[in-house]
């Protein structure tokens, strides 16, 4: 107050008046927004259970979103037709962050203080995973990703949890299949080098294999983006290996696949991991690839009863669309909350965050799940073979 | 123009940004207890976006040069920032005094960066400068994209925010508000008295003819380059503003489409008016998350692009100045007329209230 007085002594009065004005102005801004506070907060039935999900339904990756979405609300809308969890049903509450980090870290936030949801169910993409669980390892309230293979996920906080396997896994899972289910002794190695995930894979599959007395042969790299390997096959030729790792993504690795082919490595399978999944894997590889093994977090052609199942369930649902592996994710994702949510002697998100940490062997669609001490599902994963347009399931390997 | 003019207009203008701080560090109080940390986020948001459009403008609006590299200054102040934060040389600094320096670091970075670019680039005009621009984006995003010292693709997570100062009432929200608040009234501060100076009009000669600006003895790149640097520095302050309230960068934020959304806004508000400037920002921040979202999530269709695609065209046809063109708050008819009103009635009240209290250049008035 002071100062105002001085002010205006000072000075003339228009700057006193200008002061007023900013002040009325606020006095306006301040009471819109009280309003729109107001009419936004809803206090919570106690009749439902709210669910939280976030994840991109626009944007350049919304099929993942999507995905994920219809194997959540598929879970949600079982568990609800069987009488919900302790008589109440359950309400999902979806948003969309448009494949924006800045985004998901805002609709986790309205979903926890707004909504004031139990559990949080997203992301696919590891960067919106990690931009968002800060905030709600902040609220303490329970974040389950259904995709996120980047390790530093769980890193985050305990109440940070995830239900696929993580990238090292799968070199893990390459390399028992190379030495038990292929019976290869030689392998070499051709990884990119720019990207984590592959790095990754390759550094615990060349650990793995040694360990279960394979070879490695030879390792060399490359860098997303490049389109001749030409040379580092010569390389890798000259050492005679019986199958090559190729923990890339599906455009390199589909070039790979045809120069090795042109180098005259017909009967060398090349090996690799869910970064493999694509339609354009076949596209660009064509026959070149065919007959090579990737891991992967699921398949549809497995015989598992489970699978089948969810599978039929899943068409019923959507007009005849056949689930990925995204909206398995999803699904499974969703059976682990409602199961730990059913086991909590009381719906608050500390005893559903411990419920969630004991989950043990269950039976999801991907593969049996189990929640270590890291927060990370120790599960299995399917191998499969590239056969045509349709991978052909090869196997199930369990840690 | 007298001495005791000069002096007037000096003590005239010295307190109102402080009094402006003051009573936006009073209703971050306010929103701080009346909405949820959403609602919170999204009015720090407001303040980054205040931040960029005014940047932006002084070239864009005031210079007349078309720039699409402005998310890049911003990525350059962002990271900096972040990355400072991140130094334990810094974490010795008072938690307040460092993060309300730190914006004026990604400040600096990105005053370097605009330096660095403008130099060569801004000899050239129109189109030509637009896409210059439009590549020194992109090359800063590939550069972070690549650089594992900042994560890389992954992005940078966890960066950290200010504790604010428990002990004296001040919560981490309402410290983080108080510095997004201080550094908006800055920006538009010193925006604005450049604009009104000698060398302001310098830029508004520049973007009214170059050849008859350079006729009249103007260096005309010399004056480009200093409203880019000026502009860079505020883009990096709002980059920087950016970081600490998101706590997470990742080079996707800073593409190519956010150089857009910084430049709907001041076409939006008008080019060469900060007023409409700070309107913009206000309403593309709130727009798109009180009306447009709730609008998606109950027709399950993206309409956002769409509506701000009309929004722009509606207003190129109807408006080609935008909202307020190059007027300001000040310039309408109604606010002077109001303005006169009040100050006639606190005149009136401070001669009843004693006659010492009366200022001699009041009187004269």
């Amino acid at each position: 107050m002071l100062q105002l007085k001085s002010s205006t002594r000072c000075s003339n009065s228009s700057a006193r008046s200008r002061f007023l004005h900013l002040a009325l102005a606020i006095f306006g801004a301040v009471s819109m927004l009280q309003l729109a506070s107001c009419t936004k907060k809803n206090a919570q039935p106690s009749h439902v259970i709210k669910i939280g999900e976030y994840g991109s339904f626009t944007g350049s990756e919304a099929t993942f979103g999507v995905s994920t979405n219809e194997g959540l609300k598929l879970a949600i809308k079982e568990k609800n037709a069987a009488g919900g969890i302790k008589g109440k049903k359950i309400e999902l509450i979806s948003y969309d962050n448009q494949g924006k980090p800045e985004e998901a870290r805002a609709m986790v936030q309205r979903l926890i203080t707004q909504d004031q949801v139990l559990a949080v169910i997203g992301e696919v993409a590891s960067t919106r995973s990690l931009a968002a669980a800060p905030v709600a390892q902040q609220y303490k309230v329970p974040m389950i990703s259904p995709s996120s293979t980047n390790p530093q996920v769980t890193e985050i906080g305990d109440y940070i949890f995830r239900v696929c396997f993580i990238d090292p896994f799968q070199g893990l899972v390459m390399a028992k299949f190379a030495r038990e289910n292929l019976k290869k002794a030689k392998v070499a190695i051709l990884k990119d080098v720019k990207s984590d995930y592959s790095t990754g894979l390759s550094d615990v599959f060349e650990r793995e294999f040694k360990a279960m007395g394979g070879e490695i042969v030879g390792i060399e790299s490359y860098a997303s983006g490049d389109t001749d390997f030409k040379a580092q096959l010569t390389q890798i030729k000259g050492k005679k290996p019986e199958a090559i790792f190729v923990p890339g993504y599906y455009t390199e690795v589909g070039m790979i696949a045809r120069q090795a082919r042109q180098l005259g490595m017909k009967d060398v399978p090349l090996l690799g991991g869910d970064g493999w999944d694509s339609e354009k894997l076949w596209e660009i590889g064509g026959e070149a690839i065919k007959g090579s093994y990737f891991s992967n977090h699921y398949t549809t052609e497995s015989d598992n009863p489970k699978v089948v199942d969810f599978i039929k369930r899943y068409r019923e649902e959507y007009k005849g669309k056949t689930p990925d592996g995204l909206a398995a994710l999803g699904y499974d994702a969703g059976q682990i909350l409602i199961a730990a949510m059913e086991r909590a002697s009381e719906l608050t998100p500390q005893a559903i965050r411990n419920e969630i940490a004991k989950t043990k062997d269950f039976v999801g669609v991907t593969g049996q799940i189990s929640i270590n001490d890291q927060r990370n599902a120790t599960k299995s994963a399917v191998v499969v073979q590239v056969a045509d347009k349709v991978n052909r399931f090869v196997t199930t390997i369990t840690p | 123009m007298t001495d005791q003019h000069a002096r007037g207009l000096f003590l005239r203008s010295m307190p109102s940004p402080f009094l402006v701080t003051a009573a936006l560090i009073l209703l971050g109080l306010v929103i701080e207890n009346s909405t949820n940390a959403y609602t919170q986020d999204v009015v720090l948001w407001i303040f980054t976006n205040i931040i960029l459009a005014a940047s932006l403008n002084l070239v864009s609006g005031f210079t007349g040069q078309f720039s699409l590299g402005h998310a890049g200054f911003m990525a350059v102040g962002a990271y900096l920032s972040a990355w400072c934060s991140f130094r334990p040389e810094f974490q010795a600094l008072p938690d307040l005094l460092r993060f309300t320096l730190l914006p004026a670091i990604g400040g600096l970075g990105a005053a370097i960066a605009g330096y660095i670019v403008g130099l060569p680039s801004l000899r050239l005009r129109g189109d030509y400068l637009a896409i210059v621009t439009l590549g020194f984006g992109e090359i800063i995003r590939v550069t972070l994209l690549n650089t594992e010292a900042v994560g890389g693709a992954r992005g940078l997570n966890r960066i950290p925010a200010t504790e604010g100062w428990l002990e004296m009432g001040l919560s981490p929200y309402l410290a983080q508000f108080s510095i997004a608040s201080f550094w908006t009234v800055v920006t538009i501060t010193t925006l604005w008295r450049i604009v009104h100076s000698q060398k302001g009009r310098i830029f508004l000669s520049v973007r009214e003819d170059e050849i008859a600006a350079e006729a009249m003895g103007v260096n005309v790149t010399q004056a480009k380059v200093r409203a880019f640097v000026i502009s860079a520095f505020f883009a990096g302050v709002g980059g920087s503003l950016f970081a600490h309230s998101v706590k997470y960068l990742s080079p996707a934020t800073f593409s190519f489409t956010k150089s857009v959304d910084i430049i709907i806004m001041i076409v939006l508000g008008g080019m060469g008016s900060f007023t409409g400037s700070v309107i913009a920002a206000i309403f593309i921040t709130l727009v798109p998350e009180f009306v447009l979202r709730p609008l998606q999530e109950i027709t399950k269709v993206d309409l956002r692009m769409v509506i701000y695609s009309l929004i722009l065209i509606l207003f190129m046809i109807m408006r080609p100045t935008g909202l307020l063109g190059t007027r300001e708050w000040s310039d309408f008819a109604w606010v002077k007329k109001l303005m006169r009103a009040i100050s006639q009635l606190l005149k009136r009240g401070s001669d009843g209230d004693s006659s010492s209290s009366t200022s001699p250049s009041g009187a004269s008035r």
